[in-house]
């Protein structure tokens, strides 16, 4: 019992960080309709800025919050200037372009701060949380600070005058044009919200799996398989997707004889697959009816 | 050029999943390793000629193609290519795994020893493996494209252009859905097993995730649902990285996705708009 409630604390710490990053990828489902491949590249390459920040000597709030700024502007300048002209594209064009910026960003960021692992602090200490060996008080945190975000994005969509204008543009565009909301700019704010929520992520992230330019390969495919677990409609089922693949992939790894570390994650898609064909919105998502 | 070839394959196998029945897949990869893999097994364990390799690659890849089609049914747009995802992430990890190892040499992989040219011609065995694939593409192209201008053809683009309206005009959605799988998933294992007589190797890491997302990017260069757009789409994902590659090594990721940005701006409808253009252009002429 003792090893099972360990497994699912450990699972749940796991779980906050493809939380985090399942919530950055339906932020940007919503704004655009598409799923952003770059998403994992953009949250590394805040990462990396926030950690250069700190070894020029500013302090770790400070970075926090000028990361945070820049990432919101540079995902409004990605939009604008890269994915702007190609709204009108098919989407499988659009898809492949996210797969040119992953290529770009990752790159570049192997270029300017090489692939070499480096450490990142965490600002909550790493001593262990309530006496329990499994979950450290950065684990905590995370858990912490993914609940608060979702509280905060919650009020921001459900009760601001811009949250509302941007679900609006997201689900039905010309009617909210014809109501006078400027679509084109409220994808744009989307996409810089989701970048600073990814960064957000990455920072939170890169104490655990240290900071490298392929940091986020593994993270964004969990963080993916979440988003569409708890249905790539709905912020919530986001966040409890990625606690449910974290715990499962955690028990998963232990209970069922030859898993082992090798095939945690096929394992953990199969089960969202079957999840998937029996509610094909995920959890919590919502059916969209389609019109003839 | 034999690779040219073999890649043209395998992206006119998404072709006709993707613009043929617009089904999205992210699992081409793993169709490919079981191509390779039939291929390499037959030949080396249990010395099948390489020719009627083929044709078994195909039938074994339909068989799985079509049965993964039937819980893909429910599936569709970003859910659907989650679900072909975990089967391309899956595949390296399946061929791994011990108890298949007497066959498939675990993480080794095989040695496939490349076959010489028959009835005595005066060929080297890789000119002779170029022919051979050459007849072998043709004669697919030619397939798909009297496949889709057949009856499952038309039923293929129904589904593709309104799932709903198609059942109502009497398609068998589910069955033609499960069947482009299928057909697409055979053509891969046909041009996976191809690539392992190339190759001369089949390794479970060579048939990763990244395969399949060139084999995608590939169909969206060359234009989705036009089939000769597959070979301009099969030259690009070959010849631009290396090309990326020589002008910058570090940077050579960044240099590709440029080149990627560059294309898709240019020609949003891959290789197909150019075609079209030309089309056109040469009408006026002719007019004028």
């Amino acid at each position: 019992m003792e090893l099972f409630t360990n497994q699912v604390l450990a699972g749940i710490a796991t779980g906050a960080i493809y939380a985090c990053m399942a919530l950055a990828v339906v932020m940007i489902y919503q704004a655009i309709d598409h799923l952003n491949f770059a998403q994992g590249e953009m949250a590394m390459f805040s990462t990396f800025i926030s950690w250069q920040l700190m070894q020029w000597g500013v302090p770790y709030w400070a970075a926090f919050v000028i990361t945070l700024a820049f990432s919101f502007v540079a995902g409004i300048a990605i939009e604008r200037i890269l994915f702007k002209p190609l709204a009108k594209a098919p989407i499988l064009t659009n898809v492949a372009g996210f797969i040119a910026l992953f290529a770009i960003i990752n790159s570049s960021a192997g270029l300017i701060w090489d692939f070499t692992i480096k450490q990142y602090p965490t600002p909550f200490g790493s001593a262990p949380f309530l006496g329990s060996q499994l979950i450290s008080t950065h684990q905590a945190g995370m858990v912490g600070v993914t609940v608060l975000l979702l509280l905060g994005l919650y009020f921001f969509f459900q009760y601001t005058r811009i949250g509302l204008a941007m679900r609006a543009a997201a689900s039905v565009p010309e009617s909210a044009r014809l109501v006078g909301i400027n679509t084109s700019w409220m994808i744009a704010l989307g996409w810089g919200m989701a970048t600073a929520i990814g960064s957000i992520a990455g920072m939170l992230i890169a104490p655990v799996v240290f900071l490298e330019p392929n940091m986020m390969g593994g993270v964004l495919i969990y963080g993916f398989a979440a988003a569409v677990l708890g249905g790539l409609t709905s912020p919530f089922g986001a966040v409890v997707g990625g606690f449910l693949v974290g715990i499962f992939e955690n028990l998963a790894g232990t209970y069922i004889p030859g898993v082992g570390n090798e095939l945690k994650l096929p394992i953990a898609l199969a089960l969202i697959i079957s999840v998937l064909v029996v509610k094909p919105a995920g959890l919590f998502g919502r059916h969209i009816v389609k019109r003839v | 050029m034999t690779m040219l070839l073999i890649y043209g394959l395998a992206v006119l196998a998404l072709n006709i999943l993707t613009g043929g029945s617009g089904q999205f897949s992210l699992g081409q990869s793993a169709f490919y390793a079981v191509g390779a893999y039939t291929t390499a097994v037959l030949m080396e364990q249990f010395n099948v000629n390489y020719a009627l390799t083929l044709p078994i690659a195909g039938v074994v890849c339909f068989a799985f193609g079509f049965l993964f089609g039937q819980p893909a049914l429910r599936l569709s747009g970003v859910y659907l290519a989650l679900a072909t995802f975990a089967l391309a992430t899956a595949m390296p990890q399946l061929l791994k795994l011990n108890f298949l190892e007497h066959w498939t040499g675990g993480v080794q992989g095989l040695v496939v020893t490349k076959p010489d040219a028959p009835f005595g011609l005066p060929m080297s065995q890789d000119m002779w493996l170029y022919y051979f694939t050459l007849v072998v593409t043709l004669a697919i192209y030619i397939f798909s494209v009297n496949l889709l201008r057949s009856r499952s053809g038309r039923a293929f683009m129904a589904i593709r252009d309104n799932e709903i309206a198609a059942s109502a005009m009497g398609v068998d959605v589910a069955l033609y859905k499960t069947l482009a799988f299928g057909v697409s998933a055979a053509i891969t294992g046909i041009a996976g097993s191809l690539g392992a007589i190339a190759v001369q190797f089949v390794a479970p890491d060579s048939y990763t995730i990244t395969l399949a997302i060139s084999l995608f990017l590939g169909m969206v260069v060359g234009g989705v649902g036009w089939l000769p757009g597959s070979i301009v789409g099969a030259a690009f994902i070959i010849f631009v990285p290396n090309i990326a590659e020589g002008i910058s090594k570090g940077l050579s990721g960044a240099v590709f996705g440029v080149l990627l940005f560059l294309v898709i701006y240019l020609v949003p409808h891959g290789a197909r708009q150019v075609a079209i253009l030309g089309q056109q252009l040469a009408g006026k002429l002719r007019k004028s």
